[in-house]
């Protein structure tokens, strides 16, 4: 029995690779999307041979939304799930000064990806089934001092997804918003995190399989972020700006 | 951060980098003065550290091309023994040489020149390489086979990453028509049967034997010597060769907190009894038994390292020349058995005939057991480098985490040869170990 493809946009972060190696060790074919798709030919090995699977390549900018309608069309095959992993966290303090840089973070994280998404939205939503998955993030639940550019992209991405789910919520496609918290990634490598709060890259794929099979609506990977993030919008704006999280 | 090898001692502390991929790994190889490559941190001493830089492969993990026809595997130097099995077994293909635990990476198996239950058939792990890519402290990479670079190809080899680091190999893979292991078990008297055993079973594909360190005089070196070998789809049974590569999945265990050293040892002990005794009513019993029960019996056990609790372990294994083995392995056992303080189990291994630059095995016997760090075991250790100098004997680096540089040098003929290599191509300034170090290599 052949599976049908998953498509990985932003495959070469870790949280990318993971998830492709999930959905390839479930079976499916990879098709793996990436600014410099070339340099993953070691990735696209592996995985194939791992999983006995195939796997191909395809140039990809998330930031060239012209280019997105037809990326879609020139795809071997339209995927059965595509997930979308494409971020950009960005130097906050730089982003205060330097609005093109800041422009950049907001369009990496929500232009971007919402542009790949809805392309991908429409074919699914022809052919009558699909799972999109988008990986926003917590710092989209409250801005925070330290990271709001970022997070206010995150926020338009998730307010983004979780309209795309209603809207298609009919039509047989499926649309999974990712939150992880903290994620051991080459992103917060030599950053000091709570072990407990940090998911590994394989548990955040694990993760996304399962959301995808179960037709989850929005998943944190490790549930103590669903307290701490419930916490955190509920704090009174007075108190909030009393504090430094 | 804090580094360790298996045995958790010693602890040392280490600036460790974990590069992506080569071209990563090559500026960090440029600008650091020394450093060591770590595998997964599985040699049980100081081998893989190095305080300065120590720079892990466990991003540059990837399978790059096989071949069924030859079942030549490319791959990188940090994909471990058991991603292979679990990508290939269910396609009829099992390494040719494997440690007692799959969680070893390839670099790390080609570092020490690892040995398996097969040595005395197949050789070391050095069998199953056609070459590898090593990088020098230029940053430069260089193929090395039997056929190119066979100067830097030996000496990589059981070299402990001191010639260089390791970023590719290819390996060829054995074909197996299942996954399932027949097992034999002999229970024998002491360890002068065990000998014979082995030495009358030399077809035999895999062996090795148990020794209960509790057990002397007449009895000294009482012995489950167990041989393997591989099944055929045509001897499973019905059931079983309908999918001969699936076996039932077990519960992954992980021991729950640093246990007191005693209580492994109890374990140890009646584990070893109840097959002893089982296996001597039913007359060498023959069993089935699948890879991952058969090859890694440990590693059901998640860090169970930490069973010997917080001040860690240490493990001695030593080989004695064929023509001094009886002589060395009963004086060591007598000491071991008398002081009863160390593990209670030993394992015994017959090595088949190696000649090579600087790895471990030699043709005769390998004595392996480990003991909690204590100043008793300590002294007791030193005891049993002693008693395997006077016999000729060398000892395995993979395993070693205490020995002195005098009882080193005194073990082997071949070091001063080597010292001689890492000065003249050095490799003696770019490439070092806290064991290194210590060793003076
Ligand atoms: C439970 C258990 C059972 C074992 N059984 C056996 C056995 O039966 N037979 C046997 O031979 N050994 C055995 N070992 C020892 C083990 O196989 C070796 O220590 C092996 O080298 C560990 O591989 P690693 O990837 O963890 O390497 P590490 O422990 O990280 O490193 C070991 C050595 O290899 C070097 N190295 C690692 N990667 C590279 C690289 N890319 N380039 C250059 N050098 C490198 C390091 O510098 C170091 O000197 C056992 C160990 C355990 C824990
Ligand atoms: N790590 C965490 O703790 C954490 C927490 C919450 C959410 N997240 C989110 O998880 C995702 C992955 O993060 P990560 O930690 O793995 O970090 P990462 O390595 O920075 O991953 C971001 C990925 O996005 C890709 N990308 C950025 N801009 C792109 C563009 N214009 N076109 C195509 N690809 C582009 C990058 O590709 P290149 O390789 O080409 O640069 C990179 O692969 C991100 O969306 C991030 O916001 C991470």
């Amino acid at each position: 029995m052949t599976k049908s493809p998953v498509l990985v946009l932003g495959a070469r972060s870790d949280i990318g690779k993971a998830t492709a190696h999930a959905f390839a060790s479930l079976g499916h074919p990879i098709q793996l999307a990436a600014r410099r798709a070339g340099t993953l030919e070691a990735d696209r090995s592996d995985i194939s041979l791992r999983y006995n699977v195939e796997v191909s390549l395809h140039e990809f900018d998330a930031l060239d939304i012209q280019s997105h309608n037809s990326f879609v069309d020139h795809l071997p095959e339209l995927p059965e799930a595509a997930v979308c992993v494409v971020g950009l966290m960005g130097d906050q303090s730089e982003n205060e000064r330097d609005l093109e840089a800041a422009t950049r973070v907001m369009r990496s994280n929500f232009e971007g990806p919402a542009s790949i998404l809805a392309a991908l939205a429409n074919c699914f939503e022809e052919r009558g089934y699909g799972t999109l998955v988008g990986i926003s993030s917590v710092a989209g639940e409250r801005g925070r001092a330290t990271n709001y550019v970022y997070g206010s992209a995150k926020a338009g991405f998730t307010a983004f997804l979780s309209g795309l789910r209603n809207r298609l919520a009919q039509k047989g496609v499926h649309v999974v918003t990712v939150l992880p918290g903290f994620v051991a990634t080459q992103l917060t490598e030599g950053m000091d995190l709570p072990a407990k709060l940090t998911a590994q890259p394989e548990e955040v794929g694990k993760a996304i399989t399962r959301a995808v099979e179960k037709k989850q609506n929005v998943i944190y990977v490790r549930s103590v972020w669903r307290l701490i993030m419930m916490i955190i919008r509920n704090i009174p704006e007075k108190t909030f700006n009393r504090i430094n999280i | 951060m804090k580094l360790s090898g298996w045995g958790r001692y010693p602890i040392l502390e280490a600036n460790i980098h974990a590069p992506r991929n080569v071209a990563a790994l090559q500026e960090f190889v440029r600008s650091e003065p020394t450093l060591i490559a770590r595998g997964n941190g599985r040699a049980y001493g100081d081998s893989a550290i190095n305080s300065a830089a120590t720079v892990t492969t466990c991003h540059l993990n990837r399978m790059l091309a096989f071949d069924p026809e030859t079942g030549q595997l490319t791959a990188e130097a940090g994909v471990l023994l058991g991603d292979i099995i679990a990508a290939f077994l269910p396609r009829g293909w099992f390494p040719i040489v494997t440690p007692g635990t799959k969680f070893v990476t390839l670099g790390g198996a080609i570092a020490a020149d690892v040995h398996g239950k097969n040595h005395h058939k197949d050789g070391s792990f050095r069998s199953c390489v056609d070459w590898i890519d090593v990088m020098g402290a230029s940053g430069s990479v260089a193929r090395c086979s039997r056929a190119e670079n066979p100067m830097l190809f030996e000496y990589t080899l059981g070299g402990m990453g001191l010639t260089g680091i390791i970023t590719q190999t290819a390996i060829r893979l054995r074909p197996v028509e299942t996954a399932w292991i027949c097992q034999t078990i002999h229970p024998v008297r002491n360890f002068k049967a065990a000998m014979d055993m082995f030495e009358a079973n030399q077809g035999a594909t895999y062996s090795v034997a148990w020794i209960d360190c509790l057990a002397g005089g007449a009895d000294l070196g009482r012995s489950l010597v167990m041989f393997g070998e591989h099944v055929r789809r045509d001897d499973l049974s019905e059931t079983h060769r309908q999918m001969p590569f699936i076996v039932p999945k077990k519960p992954k265990r992980k021991a729950p907190f640093d246990f007191p050293g005693f209580v492994l040892n109890g374990l140890t002990v009646r584990t070893f009894n109840a097959l002893y005794y089982r296996a001597g009513s039913r007359k060498a019993g023959q069993q089935l038994v699948d890879w991952d029960a058969y090859f890694y019996p440990l590693d059901a056990i998640l860090e169970w390292n930490r069973i010997y609790g917080r001040k860690g372990f240490a493990q001695f294994q030593c080989v004695l020349p064929l023509d001094s083995s009886e002589a060395g392995l009963s004086a060591l056992l007598k000491v071991i058995s008398k002081a009863q303080a160390g593990s209670f189990l030993a394992v015994l291994k017959r090595f088949g005939a190696q000649d090579s630059a600087f790895s471990f095995p030699m043709e005769g016997y390998t004595l392996a057991l480990d003991f909690p760090i204590n100043a008793k075991t300590l002294r007791l250790l030193t005891e049993l480098d002693r008693i395997t100098l006077g016999h000729g004997g060398r000892f395995y680096l993979a395993k070693d985490s205490r020995m002195s540089a005098e009882t080193f040098a005194a073990s082997d003929n071949r070091i001063k040869a080597f010292r001689a290599e890492r000065k003249d191509n050095n490799w003696r300034d770019a490439f070092a170990s806290a064991q290194s170090e210590r060793l003076a290599l």
